[in-house]
């Protein structure tokens, strides 16, 4: 970050990479650690024999293969729709486009649970659909569900690349005699290639570890990677075979996160790019208001259908519109006595969202200092806090639980255990905000301040701070909506008597009768607001310009 | 070879070329000079197909090409900042416009190293394009545009991002590269200085309309008006009205000639003016150094503030009372 931060010695560094990395090792390398022990050690000693015999079994080899293929479909499902849209927010101007753009971003950061109900409203049994259009348990429901997911990761990656190409390159081209086609396939798509690529690789990876919408719309046929090893755990009591499951999970995404990195530096083109702004322009002519007119309807259909219906299904009890839904989720009737008031998860959830955030910050915003710098360690660092993002909040969780079950550290009964799992999933987010804000500060201020008579500490306080205080608050609102949304790992970890939203909308989902369709459809509905809020909040702050996230 | 006729150009509400014509003949090079922001780049672009005219017709070599996209125009348009391709070396750049064409391999390698030794370029084939200086970029995209062979070359501002003294060698060498090959061009630039030397015929362009077309000692000789004395470097350009085919000066009363009464412009070209005993009375300002001469402005009684050239090195202290001489053979006359 500085030459005086080095200078100021190692000790500075160590003691800010020191939290972060006591944390993940405590909280993500032991857990982890757990698992392969489970699987491989089973009985105190090394054993492979489950191993083999899972990976023998037949239904693992279903398993693997719907799991990669249907994560292969999501992302050319995903692109296909994604890319011509990622043209149009690029390239055209139009009324309303900022807006747009921060709406289709909410898709993206809607907790699972929320998106496997709305589309349970659009095609389940008691959906909108129902009887008209029977994708009911199909593969198409997971598939589209994905695409709407990651349908922004695509349109803000590959946009994000695309409006700042220089655009008279393709008119260079044309001017050289290269046909539309042409020019997209020899000039556009080259300098492309490796924004779609990571695109498409997030779009994968995100698909891969599907938890929440293959497990409520996937019924019994489909099951991936994930939904297996929660099987395993919560409803078989198999803790062996969820730990190998978790090890294939793992070592799958380790595989494709090297793989990854080992070809992207071959696509990389070095090229000149330009401010946005310049480049987009409104549509002229009749074929270019149709392509626009075209894209917008898909955002439209895509993702406005899922939420619209959503909140529909919420106000459409079984006779007309009305709030009896919301209504009964405040009501508390003398029910089952393992029964939560639908309140008390509002409330969980609040308060575990608010600690994680807490620790997220804290955790994140001393590893990004940390990362920014220049000490030696800060590339293992980096790497080791993006970890949590590859490995899935399923294998977080199941790690929890198999782990943190004994003294010294017997968090199991204990309600921080959720809000922790929370920060974990949160924290690479954190710090990829943070970093380059962190790395943006010019080293001259540091050295104005010293000259102006500022001590280290002083200059931190009254230049640092202020710099990274809008974008830290764009983390907190990004590390509150990843904690509100959270449901892999808190299905796990949170004591039945304290569910949060997603675990109690899940819990409806699985109960029959239409009150309890109608509560988790209202359930999703407030989650989704207050998220959409949280999300909407952050655009205010979001310091233009730096990081698509 | 290319004839415009009353392109309009608009984007929005904003009318950016209005109803503009040219006609170029075969092997002349035209430029239309103007600052920027005129729509000289709009009428490049316009020309090349790249934007929807709202009005008007193209013609390239006696057919209508109005309707058809950019890519079988055959006509060539090198880019203000080159536009070259950042992920194709030297030869893939240039090779890029035969190969659209349908050339075969071997005539497409065969073109390349045509052009590239045309531009003094042999042997920088397998360069990165990302790697070159700029003049060397400069001299890639002008081989670019002329490997495909089009029937018209155009140019925006050829050699705009160089710095001077390369500018004025690759002036020359342009010039004597379009007279060679015998080209038909358009180039467009905001530097009269460039487009003196590269045009057969100057086009001055002012908010998307034509001020004045004619050679480039001719447009030299009699600014069309005020605004195109201004452009053109001229320091002296004053408004005065004619009465009675007569303007007042600070040098007495003088002839408006075939000028009609009313506004005009008054232009002295820098020769017309020097530092004399007798003449206008005025108060010398602080001098500033031009190289072979300075530039005294001069505050005269009547309010004109002029801008004497002074050759004798003796320039006079600020503050002090001088007085100037008018040479009337070089002053013009125009309209405002």
């Amino acid at each position: 970050m500085t030459r005086r931060t080095r200078g100021r010695g190692a000790a500075a560094v160590a003691l800010l990479a020191g939290v972060p990395v006591v944390f993940l090792a405590v909280f993500f390398v032991w857990p982890v650690g757990h698992i392969v022990e489970r699987g491989l050690r089973p009985n105190g000693s090394w054993d492979l024999g489950v191993v083999g015999a899972v990976l023998r079994a037949p239904s693992t080899r279903h398993l693997v293969w719907f799991t990669l293929w249907q994560a292969a479909a999501s992302t050319l499902l995903t692109l296909a729709l994604g890319l011509p849209g990622a043209y149009v927010v690029a390239r055209f101007d139009f009324r309303g486009k900022a807006l747009l753009r921060a709406a289709i971003t909410v898709p993206f950061v809607l907790p699972t649970i929320v998106v496997a109900s709305a589309f349970l409203g659009l095609f389940g049994t008691r959906g909108i659909f129902a009887g008209v259009v029977d994708l009911d348990g199909s593969i198409w429901a997971i598939l589209i569900a994905h695409a709407f997911f990651n349908y922004a990761v695509v349109v803000r990656t590959v946009g994000g690349l695309w409006s700042h190409l220089d655009p008279t390159l393709d008119d260079a081209a044309r001017t050289l005699g290269a046909s539309r086609w042409r020019t997209l396939r020899e000039v556009t798509w080259p300098l492309l290639r490796s924004a779609v690529a990571s695109a498409a690789a997030i779009v994968f990876l995100f698909s891969f570890t599907s938890f929440g919408v293959v497990l409520v719309l996937g019924g019994q046929r489909y099951a991936t990677l994930e939904v297996a090893i929660k099987r395993a755990t919560l409803d078989r009591l198999d803790l062996p075979t969820a730990s190998v499951l978790a090890l294939v999970q793992l070592a799958a995404v380790v595989a494709l996160l090297l793989s990854f990195a080992a070809t992207s530096s071959r696509r990389g083109v070095r090229q000149r790019l330009l401010a946005t702004g310049d480049v987009a322009r409104r549509p002229r002519g009749r074929a270019e208001h149709w392509f626009v007119a075209a894209n917008l309807a898909v955002m439209a259909v895509l993702l406005g259908t899922p939420i619209a219906v959503l909140v529909e299904r919420s106000l459409h009890p079984t006779t007309g519109y009305g709030l009896d839904f919301y209504r009964a989720l405040f009501d508390t009737p003398a029910r089952a006595a393992r029964f939560v008031p639908p309140l008390d998860a509002i409330r969980n959830s609040l308060e575990f969202a608010v600690v994680a955030t807490a620790i997220a910050l804290v955790v994140g915003g001393l590893a990004a200092f940390a990362v920014a710098g220049r000490g030696r360690g800060r590339r293992p660092l980096d790497l080791l806090l993006m970890l949590p993002l590859g490995t899935s909040a399923v294998t977080v969780g199941f790690g929890f639980l198999i782990s943190l079950d004994r003294p010294p550290l017997d968090l199991r009964s204990s309600w921080i255990i959720v809000p922790i799992a929370h920060s974990l999933v949160a924290i690479p987010f954190v710090v990829r905000i943070l970093v380059p804000v962190v790395r943006s500060i010019d080293d001259r201020l540091h050295e104005a301040a010293a000259l102006l008579g500022a001590s280290p500490a002083r200059t931190w306080r009254e230049v640092d701070l202020p710099i990274v205080r809008r974008a830290a608050l764009v983390a907190a609102g990004f590390a509150f909506a990843i904690s509100l949304g959270e449901f892999g790992a808190t299905l796990f970890i949170a004591r039945p008597d304290r569910p949060t939203m997603p675990v109690a909308i899940f819990r409806f989902l699985s109960q029959a009768g239409a009150a309890n369709f109608g509560a988790a459809m209202a359930m999703s509905t407030i989650l989704m607001v207050v998220t959409a809020a949280a999300i909407l909040l952050i655009e205010r702050f979001r310091t233009p310009g730096l990081g698509e996230f | 070879m290319l004839r415009v006729e009353g392109v309009t150009v608009r984007y929005g509400d904003h009318t950016a070329v209005d109803r503009f014509d040219l006609d170029v003949g075969e092997a002349e090079v035209v430029t239309l000079l103007g600052p920027s922001g005129c729509g000289k780049s709009s009428i490049l672009r316009a020309i090349a197909g790249l934007v929807p005219i709202a009005g008007g017709r193209v013609l390239v070599d006696g057919s209508d090409v109005t309707n058809r996209p950019p890519h079988t125009r055959e006509v060539g348009l090198m880019f203000q900042e080159y536009a070259l391709f950042p992920h194709r070396d030297v030869v893939g750049n240039v090779a890029f416009g035969p190969r659209m064409h349908g050339d075969t391999r071997e005539a497409v390698a065969r073109r390349v190293d045509e052009v590239l030794a045309l531009v003094g370029l042999s042997g920088y084939g397998a360069r990165s394009v990302v790697s070159l200086s700029g003049g060397e970029q400069q001299r890639v995209a002008l081989a670019r545009a002329l490997a495909p062979k089009p029937r018209v070359l155009m140019l925006d501002e050829p050699l705009g991002s160089l710095d001077r003294s390369l500018r004025e060698r690759l002036t020359g060498e342009l010039r004597a590269l379009f007279v060679d090959l015998g080209l038909t061009v358009v180039t467009v630039t905001h530097d009269q200085g460039e487009a003196f030397t590269l045009a057969d015929r100057v086009l001055v362009l002012r908010d998307g309309v034509v001020s004045q077309i004619g050679r480039p000692v001719d447009v030299w000789r009699g600014p069309a008006d005020a605004f195109v004395a201004r452009f053109l470097g001229f320091g002296n350009v004053f408004e005065v009205v004619a009465r009675d085919g007569r303007i007042d000066t600070p040098w007495g009363p003088m002839t408006a000639g075939n000028r009609p009464d009313g506004d005009a412009a008054l232009v002295i070209r820098p020769d017309g003016l020097r530092l004399a005993r007798t003449g206008a009375e005025g108060v010398a300002g602080p001098a500033t150094f031009r190289g072979d001469h300075f530039l005294v402005p001069v505050m005269l009684r009547t309010g004109w503030t002029l801008e004497v050239t002074d050759r004798s090195g003796e320039v006079p202290e600020p503050g002090t009372s001088v007085r100037v001489e008018l040479d009337p053979n070089h002053v013009v006359l125009t309209a405002p």
